[in-house]
């Protein structure tokens, strides 16, 4: 069961409309290492993992990017308000006009749609793990360049609280692949 | 005026619920960290406080029976998180 809490987790302050930032932000919402692709990788992963620690884990950090994809969604939301036609063109979301109007779908910064094969699950909860923290790594990387890409302050501290939060989802998954070892390890001995 | 208000009210609760968040998260792989938990528990009982404030004011912050709400029915009352300008 999920509860709906009508609040963003951070605030979203945009000072002006940037349809070509809202297009790069897109790789954020449905692209490889997206929210969207954390929250579905981590929220499948957990029926298989054996240790209740990365039970835990898997089902509150699939929560928590459940709330980022909210985020990264309402940034390009209001970086698209009230474009014109033309100005859309110009961001090169022509295409995207074309088929959705200004609609919201989940693909990359090109428009590439959303895949399940950008995530994985083996039911090996070592390569689980080690898939999360790459994960985790990738979407840092990610948020590192968009950073790059803006001058705008409200923008940045948005997307700066989420780059810190693939930090802390690296570590808490480092401790879980930890006690995952240490479980295989002491099942060896009975 | 009032909406300055709701939204200060708001970070309130956005920055405790995140210290709940992070300490939750650390909670799950350090069970036995009894200091953690008793921030946890603390932090807890600031942010059912401050939600109850929050929910009197200006509508219920959660759907499905986890909120009470006023007459007439609040929950569909904008703005929705998306549209939040600040």
């Amino acid at each position: 069961m999920w509860i709906y809490e009508k609040k963003l987790q951070y605030p979203v302050k945009i000072c002006q409309p940037d349809l070509k930032m809202a297009k790069y932000l897109l790789t954020q919402y449905g692209g490889p290492d997206g929210e969207l692709s954390a929250a579905l990788r981590y929220l499948n992963q957990r029926y298989t993992i054996p240790t209740n620690e990365a039970k835990a884990l898997l089902t509150d950090i699939g929560t928590e990017e459940l709330a980022h994809v909210e985020i990264i969604v309402t940034m390009i939301y209001q970086l698209m308000k009230d474009a014109t036609v033309e100005e859309i063109e110009a961001a090169g979301l022509g295409g995207n006009y074309a088929i959705r109007d200004g609609a919201l779908f989940y693909t990359d910064a090109n428009g590439v749609p959303w895949t399940a094969t950008y995530i994985q699950a083996h039911g090996d909860p070592v390569t689980d793990l080690h898939e999360d923290m790459a994960a985790e790594e990738k979407a840092r990387a990610t948020y590192e360049n968009l950073l790059k890409l803006t001058d705008d302050p409200g923008l940045k501290d948005t997307l700066r609280f989420l780059r810190e939060r693939e930090v802390v989802h690296f570590q808490r998954f480092g401790e879980a692949l930890r006690i995952v070892q240490e479980y295989q390890q002491a099942k060896k001995f009975y | 005026m009032m909406m300055d208000d709701r939204l200060a009210l708001l970070r309130q609760i956005q920055e405790v619920e995140f210290a709940a968040v992070e300490l939750n998260l650390y909670l799950d792989t350090h069970m036995e960290d009894q200091r953690a938990l008793m921030e946890y528990n603390q932090i807890h009982k600031q942010l059912m406080m401050l939600k109850q404030q929050y929910e009197m004011l200006y509508g219920p912050l959660t759907n499905f029976g986890f909120s009470p709400s006023q007459y007439p029915w609040k929950w569909i009352e904008g703005p929705w998180p998306w549209e939040q300008v600040y």
